[in-house]
């Protein structure tokens, strides 16, 4: 059952214009039971376990078994993740556990300038220098056949 | 049936697709259309933060040159590629990647994504091409540039696009794409006078390993069906090396990578005897010059590999504990140093997996395997088309104006042999090693010569709305299918009257697998196997027709399919039309089994569907080579 989502703690993202599992997954499997209010996975067998609906998920309600047709039960890893890094709990089939903390990004969340601050280039649609080339290369001149 | 809006729109350039490609097209292109004053417009399936090869993150960035250190050159990258792919790519192409890449990483870097660094303040080098990230927010933070550089007005999600279409008086020439919302009921009808076709590669055309709940669990993401090749090719763009499956090795079952305990950790890999197969050379022979290349190339790595499995030897184990043991043993007279190098280690190798392959971190999880203390099993996994990996396969396109000979260069760098048509990443042919880094640099060079053709080519476009009808009726055929049909029968399931998309997929990836090379038959396969593919796909073609979807997803699976049965058939012609065991290790030709057919081996492959008489022609093209050092 790939992800699944826990009954109690998924309140429909109610008071949200919408469902954040449902716009974050990338193989559209996330839907909104709109009777019950109620997210959940329509076609688990499609599931990549990428985890991103679990990252999202402002309730925390969503969690991953994992392929029970090759894991063999017991196992969990949870992710938190912040505006700056990720915290992972691996839970062991034997009961051990593990925490690992990953930075994830080291600008603030939507503020990335396209440019980077580098000088803009020659601007000729001719020529075969980009946006910021050649100074975002770190040399003189972009390479060619010499 | 529900009411179906029609949405109809227009920009200058299109870009189809949110991934790594389509964000350097948006990027570079919003940057020369301002400059120009044009429209740019981009659509995906999905949502851009997360679409994509790249959704789950990555540990890696596996293409950067280090020009500005002088740590390789363009040219050392270009005799790399060309000889791990055993002599049959495009080195005009791989260079102008080469020497672009570095530049998308230093943007990387600037928007926010974390690359480790060494005791000298540089990127920390995996192996001579790679270097190690923090990536969980790697798509992330290269979609918010694009996003930012292109203004989220100009971004439509969750459009899946159905087909591409041509001038009304031009057949040659591109004009558009039609579509429909995976939310709403609405068909689109975008007009465009240039179309970057940016959708990545293809899944689930070989029956998977694992077909119960794992089904999805395949290395390559479920989500990118082969709209690229299937799209492109149906308006008459040219394919080349469709040959060029990929088939990587991974950690099995999870599929979780394994470049990282190669080239970082140093790890050796060793069949149930304890013997390492890497040693077993004398197997590489009959594919010489390329068996004593440096490295080995990747297809011949897996045909080592994969004889041990099919000759009785395997297990095929890394050996993590011992890599482990090997890189600590420096520290072992100090224990507290030792200590903290060991917690280092393994903090870097689940990182590898949780920021790219989280399955694998719960596979070992579920198994108890703590890598510092048991080997961990290695597979080959069924094949894949990803044009930007260690393969190949793609359009045939256009090079830049200064490095490609006259026949390689139609004007405009990354064009198809349709007008105004680019792509860029897995859509580009005979141009493998670009990966994330790579593809969006290549998805820049075509954003901006995409912008150049429309500049040059002002005139307008014509699409002839008056078809607009009879496409959207055919875009919503399985919708209409299923509503009519499902009354039939007391359970909507099995019904004579249509073929559910999933059970369609079946039926291509038994074809596929079981005809056509997959793992069931150890990727072997012949010319009477490849006929009788071609017979059944015939067939499989003609029930297209009754495909059935009862909602919107099932119908993006419904036509995800579809383009997924016309890579198939551009894949089994191609290999038929190989008299050779053309990549050991990705497939093989029983009746040509260890033959390299010299005389015509240092040609491209080139095919082409002909949107007037509807069939397929292939052609030969000599291979170059003049970009070495
Ligand atoms: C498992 C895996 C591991 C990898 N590891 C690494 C690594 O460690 N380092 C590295 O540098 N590279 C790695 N790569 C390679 C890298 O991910 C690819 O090279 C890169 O993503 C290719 O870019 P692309 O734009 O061609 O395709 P993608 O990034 O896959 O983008 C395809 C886009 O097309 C959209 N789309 C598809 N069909 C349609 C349609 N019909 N209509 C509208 N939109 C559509 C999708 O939603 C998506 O936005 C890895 C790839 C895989 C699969
Ligand atoms: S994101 Fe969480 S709370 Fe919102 S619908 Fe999905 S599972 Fe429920
Ligand atoms: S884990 Fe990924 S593929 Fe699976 S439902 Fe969640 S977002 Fe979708």
């Amino acid at each position: 059952m790939p992800s699944y989502v826990i009954d109690e703690k998924c309140d429909g993202c109610k008071g949200q214009d919408r469902t954040a599992c449902m716009y974050i997954c990338p193989n559209d499997l996330m839907v909104l039971d709109a009777e019950r209010m109620k997210g959940y996975n329509q076609e688990p067998e499609f599931c990549w376990e990428c985890y991103n609906c679990v990252k999202i998920c402002p309730q925390q309600a969503i969690d991953v078994r994992g392929y029970a047709d090759f894991v063999p039960m017991g196992a969990s890893v949870v992710p938190l993740r912040g505006s700056e890094d990720i915290m992972w709990t691996v839970k062991f089939r034997n009961g051990t556990i593990k925490r690992f903390k990953f930075p994830i990004r080291t600008t603030a969340e939507g503020s990335a300038v396209p440019d980077g601050g580098y000088a803009e280039g020659p601007g000729d649609l001719n020529d075969q220098n980009l946006w910021t080339e050649p100074a975002s290369l770190g040399v003189d001149a972009l390479p060619t056949k010499k | 049936m529900e009411a179906f809006e029609t949405v109809e729109m227009s920009t200058d350039l299109l870009i189809v697709g949110g991934g790594m490609s389509a964000c350097g097209a948006a990027y570079e292109a919003s940057y020369w259309a301002k400059k120009n004053n044009l429209k740019v417009l981009l659509v995906d399936k999905a949502a851009m933060d997360r679409s994509g090869a790249v959704a789950m993150g990555l540990s890696a960035i596996n293409t950067y040159i280090g020009i500005d250190r002088n740590e390789n050159t363009p040219e050392d990258f270009v005799q790399y590629v060309q000889n791990d792919q055993m002599g049959t790519v495009r080195e005009d192409l791989v260079y102008d990647v080469a020497r672009h890449v570095d530049s998308s990483v230093h943007l990387f870097e600037k928007w926010g994504l974390p690359i480790w660094k060494d005791a000298e303040g540089n990127y920390q080098r995996a192996g001579r091409w790679q270097i190690m990230i923090n990536g969980e927010s790697y798509k992330v933070i290269v979609a918010e540039a694009a996003k930012n550089a292109l203004g989220v007005d100009n971004i439509i999600e969750r459009l899946f696009i159905v087909r591409l279409l041509t001038d009304a008086n031009d057949p040659k020439r591109i004009a558009g794409a039609a579509g429909f919302s995976v939310r709403e009921n609405k068909v689109y009808f975008i007009k465009a006078k240039a179309i970057c076709c940016m959708c990545g590669g293809a899944v689930h055309i070989f029956r998977p390993r694992s077909v119960g709940e794992g089904l999805g669990r395949t290395w390559y993401p479920p989500w990118n069906a082969g709209s690229n090749y299937a799209m492109m090719a149906q308006v008459g763009a040219e394919l080349a090396q469709m040959e060029s499956r990929f088939i990587p090795t991974r950690f099995k079952d999870g599929y979780g990578p394994v470049g990282a305990w190669f080239l970082f950790f140093k790890s050796s890999a060793t069949n149930a005897f304890d013997e390492e197969y890497i040693h077993n050379t004398d197997v590489l022979k009959p594919w010489a010059p390329y068996d004593s290349a440096k490295p080995v190339p990747t297809p011949l790595r897996n045909h080592q590999m994969m004889l041990e499995s099919m000759e009785g030897r395997g297990p095929v184990f890394m050996r993590t504990e011992r890599a482990i043991a090997a890189l600590a043993e420096k520290y072992k007279d100090d224990p507290k140093e030792y200590k903290k190098k060991m917690k280092e280690l393994e903090s870097e190798a689940w990182e590898d997996f949780l920021d790219m392959t989280i399955s694998q971190a719960l596979l070992w999880a579920g198994q108890n395997i703590f890598p510092e203390e048991k080997k961990s099993e290695i597979m080959a996994a069924e094949p894949y088309f990803i044009g930007s990996h260690a393969s190949h396969a793609g359009m045939w396109v256009s090079g830049p104006a200064d490095l490609a000979p006259p026949e390689w260069n139609w004007g405009y760098n990354r064009m198809t042999t349709i007008n105004g048509l680019f792509t860029a990443g897995d859509g580009v042919g005979c141009s493998a090693h670009k990966f994330s880094s790579g593809s969006h640099a290549e998805g820049r060079i075509a954003g901006k010569a995409a912008i150049k053709f429309l500049v040059d080519n002002p005139g307008d476009v014509n699409l002839d709305s008056s078809k607009f009808e009879g496409i959207k009726a055919e875009i919503l055929k399985p919708l209409k299918t299923y509503e009519e049909g499902k009354s039939y029968t007391v359970t909507d399931d099995i019904t004579p009257n249509y073929i559910r998309p999933k059970m369609f997929l079946f039926r291509l990836n038994k074809i596929m697998d079981e005809y056509a090379g997959g793992t069931s038959m150890w990727y072997t396969t012949n010319k009477a196997m490849l006929e009788r593919a071609l017979e059944e796909l015939r067939m499989l073609y003609e029930d297209s027709k009754f495909l059935g979807a009862s909602d919107l997803h099932e119908l993006m699976r419904a036509w995800e399919n579809y383009h997924r049965l016309w890579t198939s058939e551009a894949h089994v012609r191609h290999i038929l039309f190989r008299e050779e065991t053309r990549y050991p290790g990705y497939y093989y030709r029983a009746d040509y089994k260890e033959v390299l057919d010299q005389a015509n081996w240092k040609v491209f492959t080139i095919s082409r569907w002909d949107p007037e008489t509807r069939k397929w022609s292939i052609r030969k093209e000599p291979v170059k080579e003049f970009l070495q050092p």
